[in-house]
């Protein structure tokens, strides 16, 4: 009888990828997509270009470190330190390049943060020589580097300092995967601009650190002294951030000057024009205000790896008037504007995510370093905020379709439907671009933080779904939470039944409980254990970086770290956030749907059975199994039992995180993001009582469990919005829709209507994969072919060829909407 | 007054049933029985059984909880002998893996009206509604129409998708409660209509006719067939009769074969009764645009 399913194949279609009417076309064009010459070329150039490590700024940080470390206050260092990155980091300019600067000696040269986290030659060795997210590294380098940076850092990085700190009781918490600490690896970060620097320069910045100096009262504020090194440390990374644009500008009248085709001669005198102009003033035309942002970007991501690069935030609000200005004077035409705007989108690509270190440099991870372009959305003024350079921006991401940067379309009842539909033509062509999110939730979101109207008007999302008031906040991702495997270490009374060993509290043995509530009120108990652990260290790594590590150049450009005297690390931005970011709503709700119901309500098994059965990875315990999968209602399904224990879970995220103080003056609260965290938490986990398999990827954000939301888009969208997403500070919904549910024009606008409809329910995000089956499986199979295929993850988009088989089948197993 | 109804099936989501995002309903029970139906399902309006064999995991629950003995193990999966089973869904319930499953429920009004009440929002955002298809909803035309005066309480947008054989009286009553129609014309010469449909086209013509008098809006619908109803003939005919309607009734969607129904049938342990057609090339679906248009009518494919 076993034999029975055995002949059948379950996984494969047997169409072919073209019988779908997909819409994803294999690269097979020579020079590659953009929309002339030029930009054809830079493209394929950032594509093509390996991702390479630079030792360069460890090299000269060290050496800088060596000779300075002690003669300055902290900030003061921190800001020569990066002086001396600028004035003498190898400068890059590109052939055809019109947005110039680099932050490596040449693109896709990612530098090291060894002050943060000083990579061992082991790691090194990994990244050069791994299949996936390779980093390549001479060994001439890497001989340099043990030679030169790895002694001088050992037992002095922050990542060092945090590790010997920890407690016991955090370590094993964190070794058994019930959550992650992002400040361990790369500074704190998620940072967006707002439109202050399209209106003043460094030189106007500087002007204002200097009064504020001026100002300082050394007789009463016990701070003064504090406040004078912070401030002059960010008057020191103004200079540093004109030095690096005039040794671009020096740099492009050099090349000029050999240059022999006038066109391009005439083009790099304009380079060196912008470049002597910005960032020390305020931007003047389009041109100056693409560079203007870039150099910014640079500095920041340049002085420190923070989370999340950096974002320009509404950049095409930001734009807008200088393109406007431009277009009515005639000293700029629309195709101009989008070949500078293309430039820069390659210029973001040319910059992947520093790697990580230590154990997980064996993981995959992302290239990406999820720069996120916010389009479309309402204006600070609560008009819409949609102009000319949206749509020109859409068509750049559909014809470029990059990995990097991320953009996403922000769709409020003010916006117009022609955008929206713009927009779903673009998510049609199946790369993953752009997400949607929904001003007229976020910006409640971040009232009941706190924010000024304008503030939440003017904020956004970064990185993935989380938002912040741009150009004023500090919104640091301290981790991300394992909800299931909580659940796991409860079934278990505090022990993680992978390793053996203790992770949590004792709260019982379950298979004493006498009904849910015990069973619930157990796993609240290790819930709040838990979330308070993480708090603890994560207050202390804030410190850390606070004391340490400041930002100066980035708090430059956040309000009100200048007014305050305080880094963006040490509650200088008006709004102080720490996010926990919960992952697993839908596998944590599913599984205790099947205690509820079969354990404890309809007794058709016993707690021990169940945990049995998990236990052997439901090996011999198949009829169980299929029992949970088809006789339970799950998450995402518009069913209340089910979304009633989505909607508790959620609330009591929210009560065991929310407004708990963190040490900057602002507060923690929840997030639902998961990124690719939810497969490495799946790892770390045994069988899970829905009837998930051991080591399979948990459910991700606040999407269903994959596979269990068998009643279309129209029912998750019900259930998610039962949460009330206003409280969080973003929620994440996956969707993958066939490409044959989009063919007719109008499909387009019902796909928009879909949207439309989440988001007046109260939705936050949603996101589409339009990439059907047996494409992912062609292009697993013959992956040359499929270089270039694009999917969405969670909260951003990524290369289907590098990402490992549990990401890629984690793809493939996703809900597809299919045959409505 | 009968107050429930055969569905075997709700869709949500569903987008080619009518304008905006629809919830459509399918009812069970068909007085015609179209040889190429995709919905084979549709056609008995009494409760049936699919059995899927790649879903069965050989727990044979059902085997031992039979009270009929009409299952039985087989290198194929398990097997009905349908001389002895009774419907009764004893099988479909205790299978753990949901490889029985019973088609057909008898869903009083509030209930259904309960389903289609929680996608609302859906209707509201996309100008969206309810669509009632099938089998035959006509043929449950007291319960159709107490759904549709219930939907139209709602201001939910209401479509009908029938063969509009009936009883004229019948169709016309449900037009008052309808905004759109979407009716086949499945082929225009009369015996073909019989031999492949099971009954004359003639009453189908009639109250075609009827109908397009009142204000209610149509859309045609034509199941291309190669070697069936794509030839200019039928084309022209079909065209021509649209043409000879009252009102402007000029819209018509081409929906070209396909073999779904294959496996539906293997499921539903007929396959005996499924018979293979094939779609006209794409170049001649093309050629049928254009002759269709000479007439001035608008057919496109889908809808």
């Amino acid at each position: 009888m076993e034999t029975i399913h055995k002949k059948i194949n379950f996984n494969k279609p047997e169409r072919k990828p073209s019988s779908e009417g997909n819409f994803y076309k294999p690269l097979n064009n020579e020079i590659g997509p953009g929309m002339n010459e030029r930009i054809q070329k830079l493209r394929r150039q950032s594509f093509e270009a390996e991702p390479a490590l630079s030792i360069e700024r460890a090299l000269i940080e060290t050496e800088f470190y060596k000779k300075n470390y002690g003669k300055y206050s902290i900030p003061v260092l921190r800001s020569l330190n990066f002086m001396e990155i600028c004035k003498k980091k190898s400068i890059y300019l590109g052939d055809g390049e019109l947005i110039v600067g680099e932050r490596g000696p040449k693109p896709k040269a990612v530098p090291t943060f060894p002050e943060l986290t000083c990579h061992s030659v082991e790691d090194l060795h990994v990244l050069n020589t791994r299949n996936l997210q390779r980093y390549t590294i001479s060994q001439e380098d890497i001989d340099t580097y043990k030679k030169e940076v790895i002694p001088f850092w050992k037992g002095k990085t922050i990542r060092d300092r945090i590790f010997e700190h920890v407690p016991e009781t955090w370590k094993r918490a964190y070794e058994a995967g019930i959550f992650t600490e992002f400040m361990e690896q790369r500074a704190p970060g998620h940072t967006a601009l707002d439109g202050k620097i399209y209106k003043k320069g460094m030189l106007d910045f500087k002007k204002e650190i200097e009064e504020h100096i001026n100002n300082l009262d050394f007789l009463n504020d016990p701070e003064a002294t504090d406040k004078k090194e912070q401030l002059s440390g960010m008057a020191i990374a103004c200079d540093a951030a004109i030095l690096f644009a005039e040794r671009h500008a020096d740099e492009a009248e050099r090349q000029a000057e050999k240059e022999t085709d006038p066109k391009r001669k005439e083009e790099l005198k304009k380079i060196a024009e912008v470049c002597r102009w910005v960032p020390a003033h305020a931007p003047r035309n389009f041109w100056e205000a693409i560079q203007m942002y870039w150099f910014v970007h640079l500095g920041t991501i340049t002085e420190l790896n923070g989370w999340d690069a950096m974002n320009p935030g509404h950049f095409d609000q930001h734009l807008e008037p200088f393109y406007e200005k431009e277009i009515a004077e005639g000293t700029l035409t629309r195709e101009e504007a989008k070949e500078l705007l293309s430039c820069f989108w390659i210029k973001v690509n040319n910059h992947p995510a520093p790697p990580k270190v230590g154990i997980t440099a064996k993981e995959s991870g992302t290239y990406n370093d999820f720069t996120n372009i916010n389009i479309g959305g309402v204006k600070s003024d609560g008009s819409d905020g949609v102009s000319e350079v949206s749509y020109i921006m859409l068509e750049i991401i559909e014809e470029l379709h990059i990995l990097q940067p991320g953009n996403s379309v922000h769709i409020s009842s003010r916006t117009p439907d022609r955008f929206l539909k713009e927009a779903c033509k673009v998510i049609r062509q199946g790369h993953g671009y752009p997400s949607v999110f929904n001003p007229d939730i976020y910006i409640p979101e971040m009232l009941r933080q706190g924010k000024s109207v304008e503030d939440a008007r003017e904020g956004g999302c970064s990185g993935c779904i989380e938002v912040g008031a741009f150009g004023k906040e500090a919104y640091i991702l301290t981790g991300y939470l394992n909800v299931p495997k909580i659940l796991e270490i409860t079934l278990n009374n505090g022990i993680d039944p992978v390793t053996g060993k203790r992770a949590g509290i004792e709260s019982g043995d379950p298979r004493t409980f006498k009904n849910f509530e015990q069973l619930y009120s157990a796993f609240l108990k290790q819930l709040n254990y838990i979330i308070d652990q993480k708090i603890k260290v994560s207050n202390y790594i804030d410190r850390m970086f606070a004391k340490e590590s400041p930002a100066t150049f980035l708090s430059v450009v956040i309000d009100d770290c200048i007014s305050k005297g305080k880094d963006y690390y040490n509650g200088g931005p008006r709004y102080n956030t720490n996010y926990i970011q919960c992952t697993g709503l839908g596998t944590v709700t599913d599984s205790l749907s099947v205690l509820k119901k079969h354990v404890f309500e309809e007794m058709t098994f016993r707690m021990d059975d169940l945990l049995h059965a998990t236990e052997k990875n439901f090996k011999g315990e198949e009829i169980l199994r299929q029992t949970i999968i088809n006789n339970t209602p799950f998450y995402g399904n518009d069913d209340d039992y089910a979304d009633a224990i989505a909607l508790r879970v959620y609330d009591d995220l929210f009560d065991a995180i929310d407004g708990k103080p963190n040490i900057k003056g602002g507060s923690y609260h929840l997030n639902m993001l998961s990124t690719t965290c939810h497969v490495y938490f799946g790892k770390v986990m045994g069988a899970s009582p829905n009837g998930r398999f051991a080591f399979k990827s948990i459910s991700d954000g606040t999407s269903p469990s994959h596979g269990c939301d068998i009643n279309g888009p129209s029912s998750v969208i019900k259930s998610l919005t039962k949460l009330d997403q206003v409280k969080s500070g973003g929620t994440l919904l996956n969707q993958r829709f066939l490409p044959s549910l989009l063919k007719r024009d109008e499909d387009i606008m019902k796909l928009g209507k879909l949207i439309r409809t989440y988001f007046a329910l109260g939705g936050h995000h949603i996101q589409f994969n339009i990439v059907d089956t047996a494409t992912l499986y062609a292009a697993q199979e013959n992956p040359e072919e499929y270089k270039d295929l694009l999917v969405r993850m969670a909260g951003y988009s990524d290369y289907f060829n590098d990402m490992n088989k549990d990401l890629q089948q984690e793809v493939i197993e996703r809900t597809e909407n299919e045959s409505f | 007054m009968k107050q429930q109804s055969l569905i075997f099936d709700i869709k949500k989501y569903a987008i080619n049933d009518g304008p905006g995002i629809r919830l459509t309903v399918f009812f069970k029970g068909c007085n015609l029985s179209c040889e190429w139906c995709h919905n084979p399902e549709s056609i008995s309006p009494k409760v049936q059984k699919m059995y899927t064999a790649s879903k069965c995991i050989g727990a044979v629950k059902c085997i031992e909880n039979c009270p009929n003995d009409a299952l039985k193990m087989t290198s194929e999966g398990i097997v009905t002998d349908y001389n002895v089973c009774n419907f009764c869904g004893i099988c479909a319930e205790v299978c753990p893996a949901k490889a029985f499953e019973m088609l057909g429920k008898f869903m009083p009004v509030e209930e259904l009206m309960k389903v289609i009440d929680n996608e609302a929002a859906f209707f509201d955002q996309s100008g969206g509604g309810v669509s009632f298809s099938g089998g035959e909803p006509l043929m449950h035309a007291d319960y159709l129409l107490q759904i549709l005066k219930a939907c139209g309480k709602r201001y939910y947008h209401r479509v009908v998708d029938t063969t509009a054989f009936a009883k004229t009286e019948t169709l016309l009553e449900v037009a008052k409660h309808t905004e759109l129609f979407l009716i086949d014309l499945k082929v225009m010469d009369d015996k073909k209509h019989k031999r492949y449909t099971g009954v004359s086209n003639k009453k189908i013509h009639k109250n075609i006719t009827e109908l397009a008098k009142t204000d209610v809006e149509i859309i045609f619908r034509i199941p291309l067939i190669k070697g069936v109803n794509d030839s200019n003939d039928n084309i022209i005919a079909t065209a021509e009769f649209m043409n000879s309607l009252d009102g402007s009734r000029k819209v018509i969607n081409l929906l070209p074969y396909h073999k779904v129904a294959e496996n539906k049938h293997k499921k539903l342990g007929t396959p005996e009764n499924f018979i293979l057609f094939e779609a006209p090339e794409e170049n001649r679906i093309e050629e049928i645009i254009q002759l269709f248009d000479q007439y001035g009518i608008k057919a496109s494919v889908g809808g």
